[in-house]
């Protein structure tokens, strides 16, 4: 019995990760390691990773810093709507990238208020950078806060409020108390972010445009390798993400375990 | 220095937990709040420090009204009641915070710190994190990490109710001795009357968010100034009666109370140790059944049942316990040698003192 079931957790994980996994190396070598390199190697490839890599950095640095005063505030402070705000954190799980992807459309469109405004600045918010990261934003956003909620509340107030009788000012109190209580939290987080900010492709697709050289992301690109049957090139770029997601694991693993183990 | 409290008060939402409070805390004192938990001891020591605004009232250190100054401008130490130590930092970098964010210079403050660590018994732990020590060297970390900065005024918050009870004991009596030695004007709070009693040099009584009683330990302990001092401190009996004929009658007890009118209803209240008990029947004029014993350490108690049914609890020291050859169920006689008339909401109470018996002759109140 107890041999079967971990057979079959064995086979469920085979069918799920390991076997695709496997195959998705075997194919991005099929035609090999200089045709690996090619492919990743293209203008539109490195294009599309270093606008990935960009949106990623932009969007981790706006997640961290919002992120953590959004938690600070929801942990530490007592206002009207504190309920409500909470509640809406989890809304970016609940809705498609898609649909969040469409609401920007909506919401930029060259019709509407904001997007003649920024029409009349002559600022390129849809097809563009500012409105790709605004949907990489959208749906990283709880990663941070929700990692750092909890963690502010167990930590307490008492450590802060001893900072404070000690003389420090409320900058102080955040870099030598707060912030390294919860370092290992917000690097949990972070890491979250990123790999779910590399991997985004639905809000992404819609507000982009997918204009080649342009605003191709390496997932969109692996999605137009795809579409024009440039296997081993959506293979090829597939697995160089594969191998960072692979990376952001580890340091989540080790992170997720510094962290519950209250960092002593 | 001298702390002043002045018609302090402080409302949470429609809850008042603190209720025009005045008291002053002299300088060099170690003063103790009591109360049960809810009754806004801590309230006010966190509102001292800065850590919660008043409602209403003014706090002045050393004169000087420091309502407006937040806690990191008062120069006061507060320890609290769960160590909250630095997790991430040395027991020396936990003790030095304070003088590092004063920007103490190095040689100064790794001074102070060692001598200090060395006052508290630590010197040997400085390198350590507080989750390696036990709960004794944490707080000691906690009060080193307090004083470090030369605060005017220490305030502690439940200093004791995080450890087991020998360290405990351990830590009161170190306290006191930390206390004579560096003389720094302290306020501690507890919920225990007799770690109240044994560390302080005057007890604040607080019950639901008012100051009831100030004064020494033996003050408040033999004049409590209403009757929930006198439930709250040390054990009581307390009977209910009505006068009548200048007598408060409580079954066969009679109380002498000529103070007050006829037909007023009165709580008597006596210590154990002012009831005395006797296995001869012949001893006391009063009539009771031993229903329990239970053994103190330093003394025993005894439960009685008197003829009328109410129970009354007395106190003895082992060797007139052991005199005595009690046994559970038997009948015995007592007397009760001092009482006092309990004050009620808003009276002052009386201190009746009947005719000393004591140890030869019957007596009956």
């Amino acid at each position: 019995m107890r041999k079967l079931l971990i057979a079959i957790v064995w086979l469920y994980f085979g069918i799920l990760l390991i076997g695709p996994l496997a195959y998705l190396c075997r194919q991005a070598m099929s035609d090999g390691v200089a045709a690996f390199w090619g492919e990743i190697t293209r203008p539109e490839a490195v294009h599309g990773f270093k606008l990935t890599t960009e949106i990623t950095v932009i969007v981790l640095v706006l997640n961290l810093i919002f992120g953590t005063v959004t938690a600070l505030v929801l942990a530490r402070q007592q206002f009207k709507g504190r309920t409500l705000l909470s509640g809406l954190i989890d809304l970016p799980f609940a809705v498609s990238p898609v649909i969040a992807g469409f609401m920007l459309v909506l919401l930029f469109g060259p019709e509407t208020l904001l997007g003649m405004f920024f029409g009349a600045l002559d600022i390129k918010v849809l097809f563009a950078m500012p409105a790709m990261v605004l949907a990489t934003l959208f749906v990283t956003f709880p990663f941070v806060v929700r990692e750092l909620t909890p963690v502010l509340q167990t930590l307490g107030k008492a450590g802060e409020e001893s900072a404070r009788t000690l003389g420090a000012n409320e900058w102080q109190v955040f870099l030598k108390v707060t912030l390294p209580a919860v370092r290992w939290g917000l690097v949990y987080g972070a890491t979250l972010t990123i790999a779910r900010a590399i991997g985004e492709f639905g809000a992404v697709l819609v507000v982009s445009g997918n204009v080649l050289l342009l605003t191709q992301t390496a997932t969109l690109h692996i999605y137009q390798s795809y579409v024009d049957f440039n296997y081993v090139g959506a293979y090829a770029v597939a697995m160089v993400l594969i191998v960072v997601s692979f990376a952001i694991l580890t340091v989540l693993e080790v992170a997720r375990v510094r962290a519950t183990a209250g960092d002593s | 220095m001298k702390i002043e409290i002045r018609h302090l008060s402080k409302r949470f939402g429609t809850v008042e937990a603190v209720s025009d409070v005045s008291f002053a805390v002299e300088e060099g004192e170690l003063l103790g709040l009591l109360g049960p938990s809810g009754s806004g001891k801590t309230t006010v020591l966190r509102i001292i420090a800065g850590l919660e605004t008043p409602s209403t009232g003014d706090i002045l250190i050393d004169s000087v009204r420091v309502n407006d100054l937040p806690a990191q401008r008062r120069n006061i130490g507060f320890v609290f009641q769960h160590y909250a130590l630095f997790k991430h930092l040395t027991v020396f970098h936990n003790v030095a915070f304070g003088l590092k964010i004063k920007k103490w210079r190095r040689a100064e403050m790794a001074q102070r710190v060692s001598d200090l660590l060395r006052l508290m018994g630590l010197e040997a732990l400085a390198d350590r994190y507080p989750h390696q020590l036990s709960g004794g060297q944490r707080q000691r970390v906690a009060i080193a990490r307090a004083l470090a900065p030369k605060p005017s005024v220490l305030l502690l918050d439940e200093p004791f109710g995080a450890v087991d009870a020998k360290v405990r004991q351990e830590l009161r009596e170190w306290l006191i001795r930390l206390h004579d030695d560096l003389n720094v004007t302290s306020l501690f709070v507890t919920h225990d009357q007799e770690e109240a009693m044994e560390v302080s040099d005057r007890i604040i009584v607080f019950a639901k968010g008012h100051l009831e009683q100030v004064g020494s330990p033996a003050d408040v302990y033999e004049e409590p100034a209403t009757e929930f001092v006198a439930r709250f401190i040390g054990s009581m009996n307390i009977l209910e009666a009505k006068v009548t004929n200048g007598k408060a009658k409580v079954g066969s007890m009679e109380f002498p109370v000529s103070e007050f009118p006829d037909g007023q209803q009165v709580q008597v209240g006596f210590r154990p140790y002012y009831v005395k008990v006797s296995e001869d029947p012949a001893r006391f004029r009063q009539q009771a059944r031993l229903r329990h014993v239970y053994f103190l350490g330093v003394a025993y108690r005894l439960e009685i049942e008197t003829d009328d049914g109410v129970i009354l609890r007395s106190r003895m020291n082992k060797e007139e316990y052991r005199q005595c050859k009690f046994e559970v169920g038997q009948p015995v006689s007592y007397a009760i040698t001092h009482f006092r008339i309990l004050p009620q909401e808003g009276k002052p109470g009386a201190f009746l003192q009947p005719p000393q018996p004591p140890e030869s002759g019957p007596f009956t109140p």
